[in-house]
């Protein structure tokens, strides 16, 4: 127990001496939230949207005239034809593309409802969201304005189309997507270097020809780094909830507990890599090209797995980040309890469990 | 003959309140081998560093090769060759690739290389390796081939900083040989080392203590003035005295 | 029992088709309380020996015991018992002098005060640095350091691998000052070194050179062995005497040592004059030849060369 206790210490030792990289691993959660945060909200303005006017009348022309003095948009461009709304989104900086039905005026007076369609390019699903809404907002204000003037109410029903991404990820994506990030990249990229860095410095045959024990060095390697994540979480949750707005709706308590399980799997993978390496180099590059970015890539967050190749969606099952993204999403925005993502929770669990294992038969007590 | 090749005078060197480098002042001539000694810490690499043009000196003035070591630092460069046992060759180019590399950095023309690259390899009994990495020399081969590849471009003055630890006695003694012909051709030899049997194989030796030249005379004279048997003994008795420890 | 025994044992690195050897049948002993020196260059071999004896590796085949114990199959009891310190500094820089000593203290399931009296002698020549960061200490003092972190579990052999490489003449001599004085604490020791000046200093040494041992005794019988006449010779003009006298026909080899060049003839019968008379005819001036006694070194080159590079 006295080497357990002395070897955390020693742990955090190093990691409170090197200011730089405290510095870095507190603030990188904070400075990446409040950057997606801002990213997301500033973009709306002056957006170009493109009309596709197929009634040319009254009706028409009033919305697409309080489309473009809105100042979120900007009616950059008029098209003719449907073929031309798939070239508008790919040549131009075409957000937003605005369909009126032929007849539109006259379905709207003669039938009390008419269809108009808004087709966005949601390949950045936040925006189109927004921008969507706005634009429904505005059609929304057209039609009581209208209906100011006569007794049956006119309707008219905005048809949303959300092109390359249909299901529409959730408009808060990127904290539970920033989370996992952060957890993947602290807990398995710092434990690995921390155990390379002691071959590197050969304080690890020093270690070897000790009575201390595997398992302890492994613990004791992974217990500051878990408490790092898990002031990590803690931060990322206070500023989404503080500053972005984004409560936690499900259990505050189930939420860390799942955070917690990602982490030992993220230690565990930390571990493997460590196991397999001598170099804190290699230990950095193996981190980041095979955690960071299948974490980026496949782990649901930047780009919907749905719509990807059936082969990348089976070998997204493989990345962790993945069913720790799902999780986080039904508990903390959706506010599900743990009936609905235990079976993920299963899966991250055996994921650690195996991990686990593996780097502590594969520890190597001699060198070479 | 006779001309000096390094000239320092009051050369110090001071980092904050510490002064590495305490107004150390002599000549080396034109073909010496001048032993450079001291303890950890000393100060000898600072000094190696502001001859070598690395480092600029706090005060003081000195020339190497007939360049100011304030002004004149590119120039310094182009005339002198350094290696050190950290500082050698690229384990992963061959042996021709390592000499080629190192003599075009100097601005050795391609067909100068290809003449002197053959003679070279073959006094260093390196013909069948030409083609081999680096790597997969034995140390002692390496830092033979790394001193050659040192003076490949005929400097004025070569440093050496440790150029033998660790090698055994039969190659360290071969590699001593290359410096007594380099010197032979005129080559000022500038050379530090733990071995106090090598410092005897130099003309003449400074011991530095705390920053300070204490001692600078030929080995024999050495001996004498300090009743000593070896340079060992010599070496011992100054830097026993050091006040100051550190790397 | 012996502190160490090695028995043919063979370490091999790099492919099946072209295996280096970086240890060749190695076969040695070494006593309860011994002063025990593996003498030899980088890449004799004596790393890969010190971390098989340390657990660290696996010998491809052939024995080892250390204080009794298997280095295989008893690993545990042998990291219990030994002290070790390798080549490169192996101490936490960004851990005062103090913490390290306290953190390999805990490690090894004891404390500072319970050995206190072992390092105590070394410990306090660094005592006033303790709050100090190991990585802002001089070369001599992060020796000195390691030594106790060594230390600090009184360990019943200790293994130094090259402790005194790269380090300055003054801080080498007190080093082995120190292990002199841990002998006599009854603590077997194995220390490596490539300076050959350091054999004079051990009970017994092991002359390794390419995986092998070339001789093992105490240096004095080492030098007994070395039964060819040694000269030592010098002039006005080192250089060219070294060469003129390998041209000599007499000459078996000649190098440089020191102050002299010592030279060996290919027959210990021919006299001083004969020499003498060689380098007076190609006019060499303050000639000074005389009889000198071989060192270790002279013995290291002798068996290098006997055994053919």
């Amino acid at each position: 127990m006295k080497q357990f206790i002395i070897f955390v210490q020693k742990e955090f030792y190093h990691i409170f001496r090197d200011r730089k990289s405290l510095l870095i691993i507190i603030f990188m959660p904070i400075v990446q939230i409040i950057l997606f945060g801002f990213a997301l909200t500033n973009e709306i303005k002056d957006s170009d949207i493109a009309i596709l006017d197929n009634a040319k009348d009254g009706a028409s022309g009033e919305i697409i005239r309080r489309l473009d003095a809105s100042r979120y948009f900007n009616a950059a461009r008029y098209l003719h034809t449907q073929g031309e709304i798939e070239t508008a989104f790919k040549t131009g900086k075409i957000r937003l593309v605005v369909v009126f039905q032929p007849g539109f005026r006259a379905a709207l007076l003669h039938n009390n409802h008419a269809q108009l369609q808004l087709i966005a390019d949601a390949t950045d699903p936040n925006t189109a969201t927004t921008i969507t809404n706005y634009a429904a907002s505005i059609v929304r204000d057209y039609q009581s304005d209208l209906n100011l003037l006569v007794q049956t109410p006119y309707l008219i029903t905005p048809q949303i189309r959300m092109l390359y991404n249909p299901q529409l990820k959730g408009a808060y994506n990127f904290v539970p997507g920033v989370m996992a990030m952060i957890l993947i990249l602290i807990s398995a990229m710092m434990t690995s270097v921390a155990i390379v860095r002691e071959k590197e410095i050969n304080t690890m045959e020093v270690l070897l020809v000790s009575p201390l024990k595997p398992f302890l060095f492994i613990l004791s390697k992974a217990i500051p780094y878990m408490f790092l994540s898990l002031v990590n979480v803690t931060t990322i949750l206070i500023v989404s909830v503080s500053l972005l707005e984004v409560p936690i709706k499900g259990s505050l308590l189930l939420l860390m507990a799942e955070a917690l399980l990602f982490i030992t799997t993220s230690v565990s993978l930390g571990l493997l890599i460590s196991n397999v390496t001598n170099s804190q180099q290699t230990a950095l590059m193996i981190s980041l090209m095979g955690l960071l970015l299948p974490t980026l890539l496949l782990g649901g967050f930047m780009f919907p797995i749905e719509s990807m190749p059936r082969p990348l969606q089976v070998v997204s099952n493989l990345v962790p980040s993945k069913w720790f993204f799902i999780i986080v999403k039904n508990v903390m925005i959706k506010g599900l309890g743990f009936k609905m993502v235990w079976k993920e929770t299963l899966i991250l669990f055996g994921m650690a469990l195996f991990f686990l294992a593996v780097s502590i038969t594969k520890f190597k007590t001699r060198l070479a | 003959m006779n001309e000096p090749v390094i000239i320092a005078n009051k050369l110090t060197k001071r980092f904050g309140d510490f002064t590495a480098t305490n107004e150390i002042s002599f000549e080396v001539k034109k073909g010496e081998i001048f032993g450079f000694l001291g303890a950890n810490g000393a100060g000898k690499t600072t000094a190696i560093r502001m001859f070598c043009g690395l480092l600029l000196p706090s005060s003081g003035s000195a020339t190497v090769a007939g360049f100011d070591v304030f002004k004149q630092t590119e120039l310094i460069k182009q005339n002198i060759g350094y290696m050190s046992q950290k500082f050698s060759l690229y384990e992963d180019l061959t042996v021709k690739e390592n000499i080629r590399f190192y003599a075009g950095i100097y601005g050795m023309s391609r067909r100068l290389i290809k003449e002197k690259t053959g003679p070279l390899l073959k006094q260093l009994n390196l013909l069948s390796e030409a083609n081999m990495l680096v790597k997969s020399l034995p140390l002692g081969w390496k830092q033979k081939l790394a001193f050659s590849v040192a003076v490949f471009h005929e400097p004025k003055v070569v440093f050496l900083d440790e150029p033998t630890g660790g090698v055994d006695p039969i190659t360290r003694r071969e590699f001593w040989n290359l410096i007594f012909q380099a010197a032979e051709r005129g080559i000022t030899v500038f050379v530090t080392t733990h071995y106090m049997d090598e410092a005897e194989y130099c003309n003449r030796v400074s011991i530095m203590v705390d920053g300070k030249i204490e001692a600078l005379d030929t080995p024999r004279k050495l001996k004498q003035s300090f009743n000593a048997l070896s340079m060992d003994e010599v070496f011992l008795q100054l830097a026993r005295g050091a006040k100051r420890a550190g790397d | 029992m012996n502190a160490v025994t090695v028995a043919h044992i063979v370490k091999k690195y790099g492919s099946k088709k072209a295996p280096v050897h970086a240890l060749d049948d190695i076969s040695l002993d070494v006593s309860k309380g011994e002063l025990f020196g593996v003498i030899g260059p980088d890449g004799a071999g004596k790393t890969s020996l010190f971390r098989i004896l340390t657990t660290l590796l696996l010998a491809d085949s052939g024995d080892a015991t250390v204080d009794g114990f298997d280095v295989v199959k008893q690993y545990k009891a042998i990291r219990n018992r030994v002290g070790y310190m390798p080549g490169k500094f192996s101490l936490y820089q960004d851990l005062s002098v103090e913490e390290n000593l306290r953190f390999f203290a805990t490690i090894f399931n004891t404390s500072i005060a319970a050995n206190y009296e072992l390092i105590k002698d070394i410990y306090i020549q660094i005592e006033p640095f303790k709050d100090r960061r190991a990585g802002k200490l001089s070369g001599g003092m992060k020796q000195k350091l390691a030594l106790c972190c060594a230390l600090i579990h009184r360990p019943s052999v200790l293994f130094l691998d090259e402790p005194t490489t790269g380090v300055d003449a003054v801080s080498r001599k007190e080093f082995w000052e120190m292990l002199k004085a841990l002998k006599q604490q009854g603590i077997s020791i194995l220390v490596s070194t490539p300076y050959m000046d350091e054999a004079a200093l051990c009970d017994r040494v092991a002359l390794m050179q390419s995986g092998k041992i070339m001789s093992i005794d105490s240096p004095r019988n080492i030098i007994k062995k070395f039964t060819k006449t040694m000269w030592s010779v010098r002039s006005a003009e080192m250089y060219r005497l070294l060469n003129d006298l390998q041209q000599y026909s007499n000459t078996e080899k000649c190098y440089a040592f020191g102050e002299f060049h010592h030279l060996v003839l290919k027959n210990n019968g021919v006299e001083r004059d004969e020499i003498m008379s060689y380098l007076q005819y190609l006019s060499h001036r303050e000639i000074e030849l005389q009889v000198a006694l071989p060192n270790i070194e002279d013995c290291f080159i002798e068996l290098m060369s006997s055994t053919g590079k």
